[in-house]
């Protein structure tokens, strides 16, 4: 093979070279393009958030009404679980995966990822993981249904789908960690010249934070299940009192990776909205580098709160003590993000695209969700509140119009950029609203059924929590049938739209993404951008 | 070549190595899942797997390595991987502090609540009344009968000085290296690749003395679980840095690397020296203390 063909050359005469981008399926399995990559990523998480999502829709319909209606019990369990293991690992963590792939190169200046080859690794172990996943259905013992905590021993009674389960979770692992190595590596390396760290945006400092907690908690996810396979299948006694083991050790182990998890979630989403609110308020972002430490510390707060997931579990006095006010120690900044995004828009001059919408109902409703999680932090109290569904109202407050919200409006904001097209302003608008209102309706009375007693992962329910399981059920149904909308806006903005994007697509954007042509160049840069104030999105604030 | 300079980017051609890679790491995955459910054909679909990793482990790297060679790579590459390779140690040292973390949790904490310290008073009293919780211990049921440790003076010293004399000796390569001394720089990268093997060598035969005379097994309750599953992924990793080195030092009898230019070396090396302090770790906490 020539060198000619071997290096990628951004001249224009080089851009077809058919080494450079196969056509057809080949172009998508051997790409080692951000682009090609990022896409793949986003419609693999778009894929499984309905693949979830129909598993939610099978939960809210069994939970209709009280009594067994639809599914067995068993079937049930399965559905919880796989839900959330698909939500967590196949839809929200690849989802940000694609905007890193998609944003940060184009964010930093740079040709592409550091790692391009990896790149490809990380995403293609995806589809096989969650192919193998998804199998166990299928299975004579049908999925796993211990909760996708799979806590022992519940989790080592499952069937043949168990080694499956444990597996899978390996693959997906390697794919975040090959991910994130890859994601640190660009953001460390890959700067554009000028681009100093405190000139950075913000979704790009987030990620950066976010790999760091990837690259330290998935391991662990991998030995805690590697010891339930070895527990299962080859005679250890971790989690086995009789042997010397103790089944809370897995508790304690599955939570030091489960709780930055939940960051790993979230941070992007912090800097997706932080991109965004500038843009349509056209004003800089308040307290950037406040908004940087808040994210640091959040993170490392993250590593010394797990135990808040155990309360109930049993613990000393003082590891309550202590895991309960670390909890309520991240209040803090997490309250400075708030204050941060909300200053921002103080005397702004506002207008509300879709992004926009989205970017505030994250603001307003990921809060609702923080408050709820400070509610849960305090240890007395959890012990009423622990596996309610006040439990579950929250978290998915903090997911779905949370994280989830933050991914729409990022996909609305950089679609134009991505597809060279403007998508329907007013389908968007229909998306967002029918979205926000039907998620409140289906998780705000969540909140009273935890608080009256309703346990969470039980497929029937005393009547008195009839009313607000149907008022929750119906929610869900508007929530999940108006992502469909979602589908036909993208589809639409991709083949239909005639709406040219500009460059900068936004009246008030700035960074180096908006002073590429919409659609972006297959690549990026060919060589280094100059970085000067002009550039940088958060010029204004700093001297 | 433009692409040679350090202010212009390098960006590698569409490849198919993941894609094949993917496939192989499925079937390995799949199988090792069908095994564990004792399927008969699986240890063979997990072999195929296995060979096709392997396979695309040979493409893959080959095509890196004559791209490093033919100098197609400016300093920015070698950043890249350097981190790389330095975050991909991190995430295994999260691997082990995993392993480490339920060691530590099992002596310090789940032992002696078992023993009735602590709030595990009662358990002492009902569950297993007169458990006398000393560590080394195969729990309250003795699960797996009695056994005797391996005693840390033996042959796991002798395996201590064998690592720390591979730490010296490939530092003592890397040095030759620099000096482009390439004799030396074999032959000392030819004796850590003995020295690994020989350790994992006195491994295996702690394990089969452990087995056959001291009653030692992974099902000699949290004792048997902690021991086998940290010395053996140590030992995984100790083989596997070991046939790294095996091929750094093929690589450099075909004369590659350069004095200045040699990050396949150094990868290796930092892994070599990654496995040595898991192994002192593993040394003092679970043979010695």
């Amino acid at each position: 093979m020539s060198m000619e063909t071997t290096l990628s050359h951004d001249t224009p005469a080089h851009d077809d070279h058919h080494h450079d981008k196969p056509r057809g399926l080949a172009r998508w399995l051997y790409t080692t393009n951000h682009k090609d990559i990022g896409t793949l990523y986003l419609v693999f998480s778009l894929l499984m958030f309905f693949i979830g999502g129909s598993m939610a829709m099978i939960i809210r319909a069994e939970l209709f009404m009280p009594g067994l209606q639809l599914v067995e019990p068993e079937f049930f369990n399965q559905m919880t679980t796989m839900h959330a293991l698909i939500m967590v690992f196949g839809a929200v963590m690849p989802a940000w995966v694609g905007f890193a792939n998609w944003m940060l190169p184009m964010m930093i200046g740079a040709p592409d990822m550091a790692l391009p080859r990896m790149n490809n690794w990380s995403f293609w172990i995806l589809p096989f993981a969650f192919t193998m996943l998804l199998s166990t259905l299928f299975m004579d013992s049908g999925g796993p249904a211990a909760g996708w905590t799979l806590y022992p021993p519940l989790s080592l009674q499952g069937g043949q789908s168990f080694a499956f389960v444990v597996f899978a979770v390996h693959m997906m692992g390697i794919s975040s960690i090959m991910g994130s190595i890859n994601v640190i590596a660009t953001i460390l390396n890959l700067r554009a010249p000028g681009m100093t760290l405190l000139r950075m945006p913000l979704f790009v400092w987030t990620w950066l934070i976010t790999a760091f907690l990837l690259i330290m908690v998935m391991p662990v996810l991998a030995g805690a299940v590697t010891m339930l396979l070895t527990d299962h299948f080859f005679g250890t006694s971790f989690f086995n009192a009789a042997g010397g083991g103790d089944p809370v050790m897995f508790q304690h182990i599955f939570w030091f990776f489960g709780h930055p998890e939940v960051y790993i979630m979230i941070l992007p989403a912090f800097g997706v909205v932080s991109e965004i609110i500038p843009t349509f308020a056209r004003k800089p972002l308040f307290g950037y580098s406040a908004m940087v430490y808040a994210t640091a510390s959040i993170a490392f707060l993250s590593f010394i709160v797990w135990a808040h997931h155990m309360f109930t579990v049993g613990m000393p006095l003082t590891g309550a003590l202590f895991f309960m006010y670390a909890t309520m120690l991240i209040a803090v900044p997490t309250g400075v993000k708030v204050f941060n995004w909300v200053s921002t828009m103080w005397k702004g001059s506002m207008t509300f695209e879709t992004p926009m919408l989205f970017a505030i109902a994250f603001v307003v409703l990921f809060t609702i969700g923080g408050l709820s999680g400070l509610m849960l932090a305090i240890a007395s109290v959890d012990l009423q509140y622990h596996d309610t569904y006040f439990v579950v109202a929250h978290f998915h407050y903090v997911l779905v119009p949370g994280s989830v919200f933050a991914l729409m409006a990022g996909a609305y904001y950089w679609l134009p950029k991505w597809t060279g097209h403007m998508y329907s302003e007013t389908w968007g608008k229909i998306h967002f609203w029918v979205s926000a209102i039907s998620v409140n309706i289906l998780f705000f009375p969540q909140h009273y059924l935890g608080l009256a007693g309703m346990p969470r992962r039980i497929p029937d329910y005393s009547t008195q929590f009839a009313d607000f399981n149907m008022i929750s059920s119906i929610g869900g149904f508007i929530f999940g049938a108006s992502q469909l909308i979602f589908v036909g806006v993208i589809v639409h903005c991709v083949y239909k739209s005639r709406q040219k994007a500009t460059a900068q697509v936004w009246e008030g954007a700035k960074g180096l993404e908006w002073t590429l042509p919409s659609p972006a160049p297959y690549h990026t840069f060919d060589t280094p951008p100059v970085i000067d104030e002009t550039t940088i999105a958060h010029a204004h604030s700093r001297h | 070549m433009a692409q040679h300079a350090n202010d212009s980017y390098y960006v590698p051609h569409s490849t198919k190595w993941p894609i094949i890679g993917s496939v192989g790491m499925a079937l390995m995955m799949g199988s090792a899942a069908y095994w564990v459910n004792e399927s008969s054909v699986a240890p063979w679909t997990f072999l195929a797997g296995a060979l096709v990793l392997i396979y695309m482990m040979f493409g893959w790297f080959g095509e890196v390595i004559r791209e490093s060679e033919s100098g197609m790579y400016n300093s920015q590459v070698d950043t890249s991987f350097r981190m790389g390779m330095l975050w991909f140690i991190a995430s295994e040292v999260m691997f082990f502090a995993a392993f480490f973390g339920a060691l530590f949790y099992a002596r310090v904490l789940a032992v002696p609540w078992l023993g009735g310290e602590g709030a595990g008073a009662f358990t002492n009293e009902i569950l297993w009344q007169g458990y006398d919780a000393v560590w080394p211990t195969a729990g309250p049921e003795d699960l797996g009968g009695p056994f005797a440790v391996v005693p840390a003076f033996g042959v796991p010293f002798v395996n201590t000085l064998i690592l720390l004399t591979s730490g010296l000796t490939v530092t003592l390569a890397h040095h030759a290296l620099k000096k482009d001394d390439r004799t030396k720089l074999i032959g000392w990268l030819l004796a850590t690749v003995a020295l690994g093997f020989i350790f994992v060598a006195l491994q295996i035969e702690e394990y089969i003395v452990a087995y056959q005379h001291l009653g030692l097994t992974l099902g000699s309750g949290i004792y048997g679980s902690t021991f086998f599953m940290l010395t053996g992924f140590h030992g995984m990793h100790v083989s596997l840095g070991a046939i790294m080195l095996a091929v750094i030092a093929i690589r450099a009898m075909r004369g590659h690397f350069k004095p200045e230019h040699h990050f396949g070396f150094e990868a290796v090396a930092w892994y070599w020296h990654f496995v040595d302090v898991v192994w002192l770790g593993l040394f003092i906490f679970v043979y010695v203390y």
